[in-house]
């Protein structure tokens, strides 16, 4: 039981970090919470479950998540916002000496300069943890949504 | 007499158009519902051809795919003996929505409220209790389920694009688009393709502001700062933008690379890195390997009034725009690859999906843009936008600093919706 508690702890304690980042604007810390050959996607569940790999989102190596956090930064034009994040349901489906795997749903608010926040996507999250020198960092974490339908634009990651 | 200045009146109250060369928008055509109704019954239930799903969306017999004309729900099928069908998704009985699933396969659509059943061409198959049961009457004598089946709508499939009409007038679709126009959707269609998934996203703005969006190379380097703030440059890049010759309603944009690179397939564009700024650090996602015989890394192609054609470096995607109302639209992203793809290629298509949709590198700042114009025009209907770029040169085709494509479409667009030109003189003219 206690090994279980600690390894539930390790990977809440990563969504943790994962949601601070984004929530509160320091994006560029992003892509280090992931390792160098790692998979970031974000993909309509309807999608998925037919088996079709269309992405909303997809960087298949870290030096694309800093490109991403670049091209938001200096380059993408959108209107400022911000996400809350809710997660629920975590669950560690298998443990190995190479990698936690866990699901967990989401839940992201996102609120604009109107003031008005609403729901931006719901799905779940799909992941693996492995341990480095720095500790534990995503080795891929895939955001299966059913808020298929997108509002405007979507810039920050999930 | 009357009736037709009452017809006059009534179409300037719509809208009327300050000049008729396009140059001049009424913005009221962005939020007024009287446009709106009157869109859904000359364009989309008018001479149009509807861009409802790829073929490869319904590969197999009952296979069928909801989808819309406008904001008329319809459903797209392949028959038993593998043809295409559509149908007005509304039970010919009491009006219920029939089909309820986005997706699926089945022999016969059947309606929950009173199982009113239905083939997959939508003729009526049989209602429970025709003949009655115990003494009750049933339907009468007179009652032939011929009669009854769900609206049926013509079909047509253009090399895996598979539209629909409710006119029974219009011209065949090669016709509708022209030659012009079937010869680019051939660039991209020349061999079978397969349907990869799609992505989806709303914006708050009328469904034109996308389409003036697809026919404005203009805005292309000035809102999309992708390529400038990663210091790319696209050297040896030409430009061709032409409408269809015919109602200037469907039109393309091609960006072509004029040296071809030869050698290596995987061979990336052209990027040069500066000491100052930023550089990509992984750039395969501009790569571009040759498959078409025009070199081209954009090819943005709408075909009205529901379908934008796009390749974006290896990316191919057809673009279902559905209007939701005077004050906003869907945008339904159907990406495909070719069926003899290899897996190589397939893996860059989905990398390059980073480029487009809603999340996409050099597109995402589209949905920005047309919110902005909606919000800036809600309150004002009778001003109108001044849209003047090259207007003094309209067969000027090989370049991307043009408004005439958009200047064509509401030429177009007026036509097709009968709406008026204000008379210089002040007075209202036909």
């Amino acid at each position: 039981m206690t090994k279980d508690l600690m390894v539930r702890l390790e990977v809440q304690c990563l969504l943790d970090l994962y949601i601070d980042v984004i929530d509160n604007d320091r994006l560029e810390e992003w892509p280090a919470l992931f390792v160098e050959d790692c998979l970031y996607e974000i993909i309509p569940r309807e999608n998925e479950d037919m088996g079709l790999p269309a992405p909303v989102m997809r960087c298949d190596n870290q030096r694309m998540l800093r490109d991403r956090v670049i091209s938001l930064r200096n380059a993408n034009i959108f209107s400022p916002q911000t996400y809350r994040h809710f997660l629920s349901g975590l669950v560690i489906q298998s443990v190995s000496d190479a990698e936690i795997a866990f699901t967990s749903n989401y839940l992201v608010i996102n609120s604009n300069q109107a003031g008005q926040s609403f729901v931006y996507q719901t799905g779940r999250y799909l992941g693996g943890l492995v341990v480095t020198a720095e500790g534990w960092r995503f080795s891929r974490l895939r955001c299966i949504f059913e808020t298929s339908r997108v509002q405007t634009l979507l810039a920050i990651p999930i | 007499m009357g009736d037709i200045s009452t017809d006059l009146e009534k179409r300037f109250s719509v809208a009327e158009f300050p000049k008729g060369d396009g140059s001049r928008v009424p913005y009221k055509v962005f939020s007024s519902q009287d446009v709106y109704d009157r869109e859904q019954e000359r364009i989309y239930r008018g001479p149009t051809w509807n861009f409802l799903g790829l073929e490869d969306e319904v590969k197999s017999p009952g296979d069928f795919k909801s989808t819309f004309i406008g904001d008329t729900p319809v459903v797209l099928t392949r028959t038993e003996d593998g043809e295409l069908a559509a149908w007005v998704n509304r039970c010919a009985h009491r009006g219920a929505m029939v089909c309820r699933l986005a997706r699926g396969n089945a022999k016969s659509h059947d309606c929950v409220y009173h199982q009113w059943s239905y083939d997959t061409r939508g003729n009526l198959l049989g209602v429970p209790f025709r003949r009655g049961q115990k003494g009750a009457e049933g339907m009468p004598k007179d009652f032939k389920p011929a009669n009854h089946g769900l609206r049926q709508l013509r079909v047509q499939n253009y090399r895996g694009l598979v539209f629909a009409t409710f006119s029974d007038s219009v011209v065949d679709f090669l016709d509708y688009v022209g030659p012009d126009m079937a010869g680019f959707i051939d660039r991209i269609f020349h061999k079978p393709v397969e349907y990869l998934g799609c992505t989806r996203q709303f914006s708050n703005s009328n469904w034109k502001l996308y389409l003036e969006n697809v026919k404005d190379p203009y805005h292309a380097s000035l809102l999309h700062l992708f390529h400038t703030t990663f210091n790319i440059f696209r050297v040896g890049m030409k430009a061709h933008c032409q409408t269809d010759n015919i109602d200037g309603l469907h039109s393309i944009i091609l960006a072509i690379k004029e040296q071809e690179n030869t050698g290596d397939a995987y061979k990336e564009q052209n990027i040069r890195s500066y000491d100052e700024g930023f550089s990509l650090e992984d750039d395969s996602i501009l790569a571009l390997v040759p498959e078409f015989d025009v070199l081209a890394t954009n090819h943005i192609q709408p075909i009205f009034p529901q379908l934008v054609i796009q390749q974006i470096h290896n990316t191919l995607v057809a673009r279902q725009l559905l209007p939701k109302g005077p004050n906003n639209f869907e945008l339904i992203f159907h990406f495909f690859g070719y069926a003899d793809d290899t897996v190589e290629l397939r893996a860059l298509r989905v990398k390059q999906a980073n480029l487009v949709g809603p999340a996409g590198y050099i597109s995402m700042e589209d949905t920005e843009a047309t919110e902005l114009v909606q919000q800036g025009t809600v309150r004002d209907g009778n001003a109108h936008s001044v849209i003047e770029m090259a207007r003094d040169a309209p067969e000027q085709k090989n370049t991307l600093i043009t408004e005439n494509l958009i200047r064509s479409f509401w030429k177009g667009y007026q036509k097709l919706m009968d709406l008026p030109t204000t008379k210089t003189d002040g007075e209202h003219g036909a």
